[in-house]
């Protein structure tokens, strides 16, 4: 890793401690119950949680819920066995009624973690009570120890432990993409003849891959640091890159997955000139409107490093503060690497004053979460919500035109409606 | 522990929010963990509010837990003083933070802040989201409601509209409008609009006006021990409420000032020819207990449909529903599992339901029109254009609204007469909606199939009893040939008139005997 003062790795970190205007790790569930086709996320928790779920995505996903909460009432909080004695039967009437489960994942919650009820024994009692047809895992989603897309982090880590072992010499890509992204990456890395090529988490419980101290992997999004730490103990490597984000992002990974399997350089170019230059082409379009923008970024998903990258170098955008829930030096040190000096990093929040410096900086893009984004376009302030950026295809060389105008987007409806909008009337007054 | 997949309330703390919403200079610290300010999302996106919720969140992670939350909570509660100069406080805790028994009303009492604080008790494992906001706004009152003199005019405060509530902005405005109409001044409006203030000097109105029991009843009950004020017991949604509302309101203000009714039009558009296809269309209802109750009387006596049905999820209006439902020679639904409102909805076949945005979700699945007539909101809730429920402009969008669902009369005649026509058939759904609706499932389908669809809990199948009854293909035809929005209730009304005559087969005949046996 560099120190060179012209870029944000030597930044200092502006470390944040206050109300914090996130989601917590359970929201993962609204992404990986779709990707995981075979599993079902039941969440021990209260209300509030059932709430959050039904809210977060803004809308409901009526058609397939393969998710529910198993909710704690006051006699839940009286006597511990009880506790149990009700979860298994819960779980018990859920999986009569949903034979096609294969994998069941216990999520714990703030309440779950407060009274200390242990899903862990709980989760190798229901696994022995529903072998062989089901296998239940449990992971915290909780708000007292996950913020948002760490959930994911945490689900998929604790799969790791139950993979199965192997000593071939195999890539493994982690992280949830949407199945036309991930079908994408799979082509272009079999066009550059790398293989066999193993995903996780797998789309049903029998692909699931098997590890090694010969598999190495690589990571497709940058909020993964528990689950690289698991893989790290099973002996896997991690190939450092920066995140397949917009066509240099995507180049760079591509280029340190190829080189780790001694492709040739000509080859992996052969394959990858095409997507790029369509990638290039797309991203000009939104770029022009994107140009000497100054954009703001709350912490959110733990994507703000990434992007900020992207929309630097690849959009032309200026980059005001780039905040982040957790700076992982690991993970993101490629990017950092990357993005010149200027932006102020910060970690964590403390919602109120991170407000004051978006105001004090009015930023033209404000990317945050949906509690604030009406509030700050009713001041004036263009915003992007983040949830969008974890809900949309925006991996790989295909999609970075799309992810580019996901932000040009906000800036092109404001110039549509200046002659109407109230902000633009009341400062004409 | 309950399984719950989908819910109709959120948690009290919610409850408490909306009032805090929808009042001015209130600040509220909510000691909860992160992930809780999710809520403020229900009130900027779905209600589309341009400020935050002026709410505060704790924020204490896992390895404060050892430590030290109560000095958190005092800390949040001087920061949020600091930054909001609120006219008054109130302080909860949220369910995580309710069993770590930090105590925040008696933290922030001994923190000599110069303003009221309010503390709320919210058991978050027992009650739900309009335990909260009944009960937050019952504190608030007990806080800084004090009797006074009374307004030299007659006066009354109308209560119960909160924030993210179901066209309570437009109610309010409408009730209001009546009210000046009988000349009676509006004291003040609480929770929506009013500041802490403003209930300080609620004292000085002559009656309350309860618009909505859910959020105001334990409020209007207290004003009339602790006020000397009466309440209004009657919910002015429909006609016949609104003028039976005006009634008692003159009974308890003395007006004499005559209503105009010019701008009424709903009786004459339910009387008018046009409407004559509304008649006996079977309805189900689902909702609050409120809501609920005054749309079965609407349905009945204003609309001239059928109520089949009705039910609510809130067990505190279980008891009034009950007595109603067995008026109408029903049996209440009172729940607030949404797969038990869904069977019963299947189980019932109606032609149309009047319910809240689960339920519309239900009739989606069903291929049933469903018209919103309660919460749960969702952004389709907040319209831009004025639409109240409420009063005689509230009666007037009752109707508009309960008939745009439906296939238009003359067109529903066409597609009797036409039934198969390959260019105008049932199955592409009223003209008037963009949408295709689908038609209702042609067979009830098995655990099984609905499993591989992929729905969370297969969708509960026929009733046993009919399973040895079995359609001959050419009745199944026959039945196909009758439109969509009535196919169910042929299907179920058939079913029940073989099963009641011992029959093991339903043939076309059987189809037609039924048929007359329920003509009406």
């Amino acid at each position: 890793m560099s120190t060179d003062p012209t870029t944000c790795q030597s930044a200092p970190v502006l470390k944040e401690r206050g109300q914090r205007e996130v989601f917590c790790g359970l929201t993962g569930i609204i992404w990986l119950h779709r990707k995981m086709q075979d599993a079902f996320f039941l969440v021990v928790g209260s209300r509030t949680c059932a709430h959050l779920l039904q809210s977060a995505a803004g809308v409901m996903i009526f058609a397939e819920p393969r998710f529910g909460t198993a909710i704690l009432e006051e006699k839940d909080l009286a006597g511990m066995a009880d506790a149990n004695e009700e979860l298994d039967r819960e779980v018990g009437r859920l999986l009569a009624r949903r034979p096609d489960i294969r994998q069941l994942f216990l999520v714990g919650s703030c309440p779950s973690e407060v009274i200390k009820l242990d899903l862990a024994r709980a989760a190798e009692r229901l696994s022995v009570q529903h072998a062989p047809n089901v296998r239940v895992l449990n992971f915290s989603g909780s708000g007292i120890e996950t913020t948002f897309t760490q959930g994911e982090d945490a689900c998929l880590a604790s799969m790791v432990p139950t993979l199965p072992d192997t000593q071939a010499r195999e890539l493994l890509l982690v992280g949830a993409l949407p199945d036309v992204v991930e079908d994408q990456a799979l082509d272009l890395l079999a066009q550059m003849g790398i293989g066999p090529v193993r995903c996780l988490p797998a789309r049903r419980a029998q692909d699931a891959p098997a590890i090694g101290s010969n598999t190495v992997f690589a990571l497709t999004q940058p909020f993964l640091g528990d689950t690289h730490a698991a893989l790290s103990r099973r002996g896997a490597r991690h190939i450092p890159a920066p995140f397949p984000f917009g066509a240099e992002g995507t180049m760079l990974w591509l280029n340190a997955v190829a080189a780790e399997f001694g492709i040739a350089p000509d080859v992996v170019a052969r394959v990858t000139a095409a997507p790029r230059a369509r990638a290039e082409k797309s991203i000009a379009a939104a770029a022009s409107t994107l140009r000497g923008k100054r954009i703001f970024f709350m912490p959110d998903s733990q994507l703000e490093v990434p992007l900020a990258r992207f929309l630097t170098r690849e959009c032309g955008m200026i980059a005001v503060e780039i905040g982040t829930p957790y700076l992982h030096a690991e993970l993101h040190g490629p990017e950092l690497d990357l993005i010149a000096a200027g932006p102020t990093l910060s970690e964590g929040q403390d919602v109120d004053r991170q407000l004051d410096r978006v105001r004090a900086a009015r930023p033209d893009l404000t990317v945050c979460g949906l509690g604030l984004a009406n509030p700050l376009e009713a001041e004036g302030l263009a915003t992007k919500w983040a949830i969008e950026l974890v809900f949309t295809p925006v991996h790989f060389f295909e999609q970075a035109g799309d992810l580019a105008s996901l932000f040009a987007r906000p800036l092109r409806r404001r110039a549509a409606l200046s002659r109407q909008h109230p902000n633009f009337l009341e400062a004409a007054e | 522990m309950k399984l719950a997949v989908w819910t109709y309330e959120g948690p009290p703390h919610v409850g408490a929010m909306r009032v805090a919403t929808a009042m001015q200079g209130l600040h509220m610290v909510l000691h909860a963990p992160q992930g809780d300010t999710y809520a403020d999302l229900l009130f900027t996106m779905i209600e589309r509010r341009n400020h935050r919720p002026p709410v505060s969140y704790t924020t204490f992670q896992a390895r404060d837990l050892g430590a030290d939350t109560a000095g958190l909570f005092k800390s949040s509660c001087q920061d949020a003083y600091d930054r909001f100069q609120p006219q008054a406080i109130m302080v909860a805790a949220s369910c995580t933070a309710e069993l770590i028994q930090d105590d925040p009303g008696g933290l922030a009492e001994t923190m000599g802040l110069p303003v009221p604080v309010i503390a709320l008790d919210l058991p978050s494992y027992q009650r739900k989201e309009n335990f909260g906001a009944d009960e937050a706004f019952l504190q608030i009152c007990r806080a800084l409601a004090r009797p006074m003199d009374r307004s030299a005019q007659v006066s009354c405060n109308i209560i119960g509209p909160t924030a993210l509530g179901f066209r309570h902005r437009d109610d309010l405005a409408e009730i209001t409008a009546l009210l000046c109409e009988m000349g009676i001044a509006v004291n003040v409006a609480a929770p929506m609009g009013a500041s802490p203030a403003d209930i300080a000097r609620m004292g000085a109105a002559h009656f309350n006006v309860l618009l909505y029991p859910e959020t105001a009843e334990s409020a209007a009950r207290w004003c009339e021990k602790n006020l000397g004020q009466p309440y209004t017991k009657t919910v002015p949604l429909g006609v016949a409420a609104t003028r039976a509302f005006i009634k008692e309101v003159r009974a308890l203000s003395g007006s004499t000032n005559p209503v105009n009714e010019q701008r009424l039009r709903q009786p004459w558009w339910t009387a008018s020819v046009d409407s004559t296809y509304l008649t006996g269309k079977r309805v189900f209802l689902f909702g609050d207990g409120t809501h609920v109750m005054a749309a079965a009387r609407v349905a009945r006596d204003e609309m001239g449909f059928e109520v089949c049905g009705m039910g609510c999820y809130n067990r505190e209006q279980a008891r009034p529903l009950r007595a109603l439902a067995q008026e109408f020679g029903l049996t209440a639904l009172i729940t607030d599992d949404y797969l038990e409102v869904e069977a019963a909805i299947e189980a019932t076949a109606p032609e149309m339901i009047l319910g809240t945005q689960m339920e519309r979700h239900i009739g989606k699945r069903l291929g049933i029109p469903c018209a919103v007539i309660s919460a749960p909101v969702h952004v389709q809730d907040f319209p831009a254009r004025y639409s109240p429920q409420m009063g005689f402009e509230g009666a007037n969008v009752l109707f508009d609204t309960w008939v745009h669902p439906l296939v238009m009369g003359l067109e529903e005649h066409l597609l009797h007469m036409f039934r198969d026509d390959f260019e105008f058939h049932d199955a592409a759904g009223p003209s008037h909606h963009g949408a295709k609706a689908q038609p209702l499932p042609q067979s009830a389908p098995a655990a099984p199939a609905a499993a591989d669809e992929g729905g969370s809990m297969p969708p509960p199948s026929a009733p046993p009893e009919l399973d040895n009854i079995v359609w001959l293909s050419c009745a199944e035809r026959e039945l196909k040939k009758i439109p969509f929005f009535v196919r169910g209730k042929a299907r179920r009304n058939t079913e029940s008139f073989a099963q009641e005559k011992g029959l093991s087969e339903i043939s076309v005949d059987t189809l037609y005997e039924a048929k007359a046996h329920y003509a009406r």
